[in-house]
């Protein structure tokens, strides 16, 4: 929907525009290639020129658009071959997008009308900051996915990568994960210690998130506060006191020892997701179950649980995601018998720095979107449940 | 009325007075609720509080020296430590008596290198003399001043005999000192030689970078979660993924992906020299130094600053900004004056929270920091593993926590723990 009227720039507007852009990418190209002054000077003459051109044509947008597309990735194949190629569809419809969103003035049309020029730049410019830090957030994570199927034992893009070629990428790093006893085992203690820690917080959780959330309880905000103290406390000086006084009580280095270090280090987030689902609980419900005759725990399991459910389910996820990627804590009160999968990136990182890391780290960023996925239809639920959204 | 008795108190169905019928109910519901927490309560003090108070305990507890050397300690307590000579025969006789006790068990060495840590040099007294004593008759073959003597001169040393005087005590205020780089002179706390002073340094570290991790955050978070607020929700949630997937990704992906991409033969090193902005031969130096360590961790931590940023922002009503514009206000003006300072409470949070994340960060430090750009975490988890100076560690420990509470108590204030959203 438009707010403003609009109609089509000057060519000589959209030429000098298109120009700027030009010259930006050009700079790239050309410093790369030898000659960056060089570089500018191509890419503004070329980008006012299609600019300039383009104004001309906007009835033909659609068609012009395939061509200069087209136009820019077999110019890219000639000087390059296939990495260029696929720079040139970038460009080739960058240029294209761009031309015609300046010259049909499409960008002010959804820009209330009383906006100076001036105005609407910074509106751009805003943006464009915006789009720069949300990369800066997002880069590490695509970086490693791709390097995890290097053929090389390199933690960079080989030339054979960059070139598509299909000997650049292998699984190898995968099946070494998979088939190395070492990580192997790292896996296996983090299956075997995380589901237990999980289920240790979520059980005393709920029923202490249950608890607090009753309408009178004595020192209610100091129990909260040295609840929630796990996860504000520094986890290296939870990590020195455990390892001292599980030393003297006899649980460092075991199995258990390791659980419970990581339920306590979980326990704030089920009561943190718990209680936020509570506040929506509406009382009256499991009076009416008592006074239809439901015992207490009949209550519990038929009427309150399935309602808080959904709140519960991702109280334990966090509480899995900490135990599960937790490392400083595993360190110190375990030993080389609970060596996690964390534990196992960390030496991994410090000594001997193997691309396998890169395998296990693609594979846990699967995990994460799997657990992430899991948790967005959860809220959803848990809020339709709780009718605090249509839908 | 027919619930209310003569004397005119009112009567609760089962003929206690209605008062106190109440009071026993609302007692009921008080004590079932503690029931409910009191597991939890009591997990969390045996896994977590007891821990911490043991090592608040440790960093103050000595009793190695009263308990190793129980005749010595007594025989010590009447030299002058400012005579300038070494103690008496008795003196000796004790330490002999009491080195052959536990030169027996082996625990001699433990006493020296706790010393050790005070004075440098008095482990290996301890250990040659424990050799030898074990061979001695303790009864008979006195006088022993010049027996220690001769196994080694440092016997005859005034400054070690004092170390032993100061630390008899069952408790002490040592680890402390040395935590804050002082130590224990013959009058008083005095500074440590210049060039042993590295926990102040460190100190003022963590907090210098922990200020630029968090000032870094508030200024990337702040378009960010502006726009998260600002933009139709069906995008809103797009875009939120973006933040959410580095927030769920393990720690140990992220800091791996930063020491890949900041390497020398890295990814960012080699986009730039293959752009031609850097020379092949002049790569930068980005990792190992307190620049990776700040990247890094700003990259962590930003969804810590722009989460609670976004909640408070989207309350923040945008006909505010419109009001004030159609009032003649400038662009910046109303930003400044009317927008600003409603998400201040947002800033607030997400800082005090990144700031306390920060300030006790190990794994990404020690991965990336190399020398220059490690935390007092780091120094801590040295002093456990490495050194095993525990009551050092411990001390340290105490300190940063003490720094930590302060802030968490703040954070209760501004924000309140039960305000606290998790994604």
């Amino acid at each position: 929907m438009a707010l403003t009227p609009v109609e089509n720039q000057t060519p000589g507007f959209v030429a000098a525009v298109a120009a700027g852009s030009g010259a930006f990418f050009g700079l790239f190209i050309g410093t790369s290639q030898g000659s960056g002054p060089m570089g500018m000077l191509v890419g503004a003459v070329l980008m006012a020129l299609l600019g300039f051109a383009f104004t001309m044509m906007t009835n033909k947008e659609n068609q012009i658009r395939w061509a200069l597309a087209a136009a820019f990735v077999v110019a890219g194949f000639a000087t390059a071959g296939l990495p260029a190629a696929v720079l040139g569809v970038f460009f080739g419809w960058f240029a294209g997008w761009f031309i015609f969103w300046l010259a049909t003035s499409r960008y002010r049309a959804h820009l209330a009308p009383y906006l100076t020029s001036g105005q609407v730049l910074w509106y751009y410019t805003f943006r464009v900051i915006c789009g720069v830090i949300f990369v800066f957030l997002i880069t590490p994570i695509l970086v490693v996915m791709p390097l995890s199927f290097n053929s090389q034992d390199f933690f960079t893009f080989t030339p054979e990568m960059l070139r598509f070629d299909p000997a650049g990428f292998s699984l190898k790093h995968y099946q070494d994960f998979f088939s190395n006893q070492d990580w192997q085992n790292a896996l296996w203690n983090s299956v075997k210690i995380a589901p237990m820690a999980t289920l240790l917080s979520v059980t005393f959780g709920t029923l202490a998130a249950i608890g607090l959330s009753q309408p009178h309880v004595p020192f209610r905000r100091a129990i909260m506060a040295v609840l929630i103290s796990p996860m504000i406390v520094p986890l290296i000086i939870s990590a020195a006191g455990m390892y001292f006084f599980y030393s003297r009580i006899g649980l460092q280095g075991t199995y258990m020892g390791v659980v419970m270090a990581h339920a306590v280090l979980g326990i704030p987030f089920v009561i943190i997701t718990v209680t936020a689902t509570l506040v929506g609980f509406d009382r009256s419900l499991t009076r009416a179950a008592a006074n239809m005759g439901a015992g207490p725990v009949t209550t519990f399991f038929r009427v309150q649980m399935p309602l808080i459910l959904p709140g519960v389910i991702s109280g334990g996820l966090f509480a899995f995601i900490t135990s599960f990627d937790e490392v400083v804590v595993v360190l110190f009160v375990g030993s080389a018998g609970q060596k996690t999968l964390p534990w196992q990136m960390f030496i991994g990182l410090r000594e001997q720095i193997s691309p396998t890391i890169l395998a296990v780290a693609t594979i846990l960023v699967g995990i994460s979107v799997l657990l992430l996925a899991t948790l967005e239809l959860l809220r959803r639920r848990s809020e339709r449940l709780r009718g605090m959204s249509p839908g | 009325m027919s619930d209310t008795t003569q004397n005119g108190s009112v009567l609760a169905a089962d003929g206690t007075p209605l008062k106190r019928s109440l009071a026993r109910a609302l007692r009921r519901q008080k004590i079932r609720a503690l029931l409910l927490i009191a597991p939890l309560l009591l997990f969390v003090m045996l896994t977590f509080i007891m821990p911490i108070g043991d090592m608040l305990f440790r960093s103050v507890e000595n009793d190695i020296v009263s308990k190793t050397l129980p005749r010595t300690v007594v025989a010590l307590r009447d030299w002058d430590a400012n005579s300038g000579e070494a103690p008496g025969e008795e003196v000796f006789t004790a330490l002999a008596a009491d080195l052959q006790i536990a030169a027996e068990a082996k625990l001699h060495t433990r006493v020296g290198s706790r010393l050790n840590y005070e004075t440098p040099g008095i482990s290996s007294l301890f250990r040659k003399a424990g050799r030898k004593v074990k061979k001695w008759d303790v009864e008979n073959d006195g006088p022993f001043k010049e027996q220690f003597l001769k196994i080694h001169k440092g016997w005859g040393d005034p400054d070690v005999w004092r170390t032993i005087q100061t630390y008899s005590p069952k408790f002490t205020n040592g680890y402390f000192l040395n935590a804050a780089d002082l130590q224990k002179g013959a009058d008083g706390p005095e500074w440590r030689p210049e060039d042993e002073q590295i926990y102040w340094l460190l100190f003022k570290r963590t907090m210098f970078m922990s200020m630029v991790i968090t000032i870094s955050c508030i200024v990337l978070a702040y378009p960010v979660a502006w726009i998260l607020a600002n933009l139709p929700a069906r995008s809103a949630n797009l875009l939120m993924i973006l933040v959410l997937l580095p927030f769920w990704t393990s720690l140990l992906v992220r800091t791996s992906a930063w020491k890949v991409m900041l390497q020398q033969q890295g990814v960012i090193n080699e986009t730039l020299v293959w752009l031609g902005l850097v020379a092949d031969d002049a790569r930068l130096v980005m990792i190992n130094n307190q620049f990776g360590t700040i990247v890094a961790m700003t990259h962590i931590l930003l969804p810590f600053m722009i989460l609670p940023m976004y909640s408070v922002m989207q309350t923040i009503k945008p006909t505010y900004l419109r009001a004030a514009k159609s009032l003649g206000a400038t662009n910046w003006t109303a930003f400044w004056r009317v927008y600003f300072p409603q998400s201040i409470p947002g800033i607030g949070a997400g800082s005090i929270l990144v700031f306390i994340l920060s300030i006790g960060y190990y794994i990404t430090p020690e991965l990336v920091g190399g020398t220059k750009g490690v935390f007092i975490s780091n120094r801590i988890a040295f002093h456990i593993s490495s050194s095993l100076n525990w009551g050092l560690a411990a001390a340290l420990g105490a300190i940063l926590l003490a720094v930590v509470l302060v802030l968490y108590w703040a954070y209760d204030k501004i924000v309140g723990i039960d305000n606290v959203k998790l994604g």
